[in-house]
């Protein structure tokens, strides 16, 4: 473990001030800062413990929708009757993730800033780009079973690893961020970002940024959802390829739908161009189908990950055959119907 | 680094201990090597396996990946606190019953992780039992035994409501 000096902040005012110094970043949970600090991954010269801050409330806005706290764990926010009653995409979403002892500490903002699991990453004998821009990246022509399909550049190819991220796209919801100059409100398509030739930075906020919420605009999808995880095992791994899906039908139409993937590309992946072909349509297998082999038509394997294509493309097309039935993968029974 | 450290209060199965730590230290370093309660286990010191699971103000988490200063002022429950006045917990009782075990490794964390989802209510059948334990590994592969005890504690905690109503 890297040796740091540790201050605790007492408002989101201290907090601000406190990154606004270089080399300081935020501790939430721990559950993946304390990792990368251990392996020498993330090396800040001090860390500013936010665990403090009044941010871990769910409440309800004047606009109708939900402001989930920053500092909201992720079990809490899954198990919220409220998010199970009205996002229960969201909910399935983060229960498909991590396990229940990493849920109870994890946070809606640290799951955010989560970063990579690409194998090089966490190696500090290897080169990586995004580690330390210019070094090269390993993983092309390297082991890269894991990578990205979509949206992958020559600097970098890994995947953002989050479940919960994936929902939050779908969903169309909003990252609010207060840094010195106040606050402001980042869209989920603009807060990560693709890798280009600077894959050193996830997303678009600064480094003196604090995320204080996220922010869920009304939804109704019925029951007409889902979120369906396909990884290694049957539990506590990161997904291969992830959909969460939601559609709006009427009389037997799709007049609305969402569709995110996970575990494809640098960010949760959408493509509302696409989206436009499944609305007015019947929810049947070729509609489907087509829509799969639309979105997934710029994929492109780097050898050992050549299967995710593929697997993205079947698990497109079963999450919306799930989605228009009703009937959302459970995340307990873990039988794909 | 000369970084001071730093006093932080934990009660860990009901006594309180004012101890100074340096930022860097892990709730799981603290509690074995400081207070030298060795049932916790590090199986991976990366949250991948549970071995390290303990109760923190009754919720459970890996305590390899937090730091014990942001834990300041916790209540904490080990594996160590959770016989009572001599009586095995339930849980414990029902591992020895159903031979939840062959080395023994993982159990600390298993016996934590599995009191929590007793707590916790969330789980009704079989599956839930297997998905709300999928945070605990077992190198020896006894999951199906380590299932059957959480089955049987939790049909006799509900029985026991049941009987209380
Ligand atoms: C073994 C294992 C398996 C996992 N499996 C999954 C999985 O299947 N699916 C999944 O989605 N996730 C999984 N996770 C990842 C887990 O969800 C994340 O580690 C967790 O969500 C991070 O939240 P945290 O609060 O612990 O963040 P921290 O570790 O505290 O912080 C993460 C990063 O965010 C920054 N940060 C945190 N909060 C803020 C804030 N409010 N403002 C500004 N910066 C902030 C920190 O500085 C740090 O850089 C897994 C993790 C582990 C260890
Ligand atoms: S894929 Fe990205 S994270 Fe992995 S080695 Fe290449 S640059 Fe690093
Ligand atoms: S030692 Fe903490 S999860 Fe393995
Ligand atoms: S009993 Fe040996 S690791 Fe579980």
């Amino acid at each position: 473990m890297i040796r740091f000096d540790y201050v605790r902040a007492n408002s989101v005012a201290e907090a601000v001030t406190a990154l606004s110094s270089p080399g300081t970043r935020a501790l939430a949970g721990g559950t993946n800062l304390v990792d990368l600090m251990k392996y020498d991954v993330m090396k800040p010269r001090r860390v500013v413990d936010i665990n403090r801050l009044p941010l871990k409330d769910i409440s309800e806005r004047d606009s109708g929708g939900l402001r989930i706290g920053a500092l909201v764990t992720n079990s809490a926010l899954a198990w919220d009757a409220r998010i199970a009653k009205r996002y229960p995409l969201l909910a399935s979403a983060i229960l498909a993730g991590a396990s229940p002892q990493l849920r109870n500490a994890a946070t809606t903002g640290g799951n955010l800033l989560q970063r990579t699991r690409c194998y090089y990453f966490y190696d500090t004998s290897t080169p990586c780009n995004k580690r330390d821009r210019g070094a090269g990246c390993s993983a092309i022509g390297g082991i890269n079973r894991i990578h990205a399909v979509l949206g992958a550049s020559d600097s970098c190819i890994a995947v953002h690893p989050s479940d919960m991220c994936v929902a939050l796209a779908a969903l169309d919801a909003e990252v609010e961020v207060e840094g010195p100059q106040g606050v402001r409100t980042i869209t989920f398509p603009e807060f990560h970002r693709l890798p280009a030739d600077d894959p050193q930075q996830d997303n678009t906020m600064r480094a003196d940024e604090l995320i204080t919420a996220v922010i869920l605009p009304p939804a109704d999808f019925g029951r007409n959802h889902t979120y369906l995880k396909v990884r290694d095992r049957l539990s506590y791994a990161f997904a291969l390829v992830s959909v969460a899906a939601a559609l709006e039908m009427r009389d037997g139409i799709v007049r609305d739908a969402r569709v995110a993937l996970g575990g494809v590309a640098h960010k949760p992946w959408r493509d509302k161009e696409a989206e436009g072909l499944l609305k007015g349509e019947r929810p049947d297998e070729t509609t489907f189908r087509a829509f799969a082999e639309r979105l997934m038509r710029d994929a492109k394997g780097q050898g050992q990950n050549d299967f995710k294509i593929e697997l993205a493309r079947r698990t497109i097309l079963r999450a919306l055959m799930q989605a228009a039935a009703g009937t959302p993968q459970n995340q307990s029974d873990k039988v794909i119907r | 680094m000369d970084t001071p450290k730093i006093e932080i209060a934990l009660t860990v199965n009901g006594a309180r201990h004012d101890i100074a730590v340096a930022p860097w230290e892990t709730l799981l370093d603290v509690l074995r090597e400081r207070l030298h309660l060795t049932g916790s286990k590090k199986g991976c010191d990366q949250g991948q396996c549970g071995a390290c699971t303990v109760l923190v103000d009754g919720e459970r988490i890996n305590s390899c990946l937090a730091l014990a200063v942001s834990r300041d002022g916790a209540a904490i429950t080990t594996v160590e606190g959770l016989a009572e006045g001599g009586e095995l917990h339930p849980l414990q009782a029902a591992f020895i019953e159903h031979d939840a075990f062959q080395c023994g490794y993982c159990t600390p964390g298993q016996l934590c992780s599995g009191v929590a989802l007793l707590h916790e209510g969330r789980a009704q059948t079989r599956e839930d039992i297997r998905e709300l334990m999928s945070g605990n590994l077992c190198r020896c592969g006894a999951y199906t035994n380590i299932a059957d005890a959480i089955e049987t504690a939790l049909n006799r905690q509900n029985a026991g409501r049941e009987a209380a109503e």
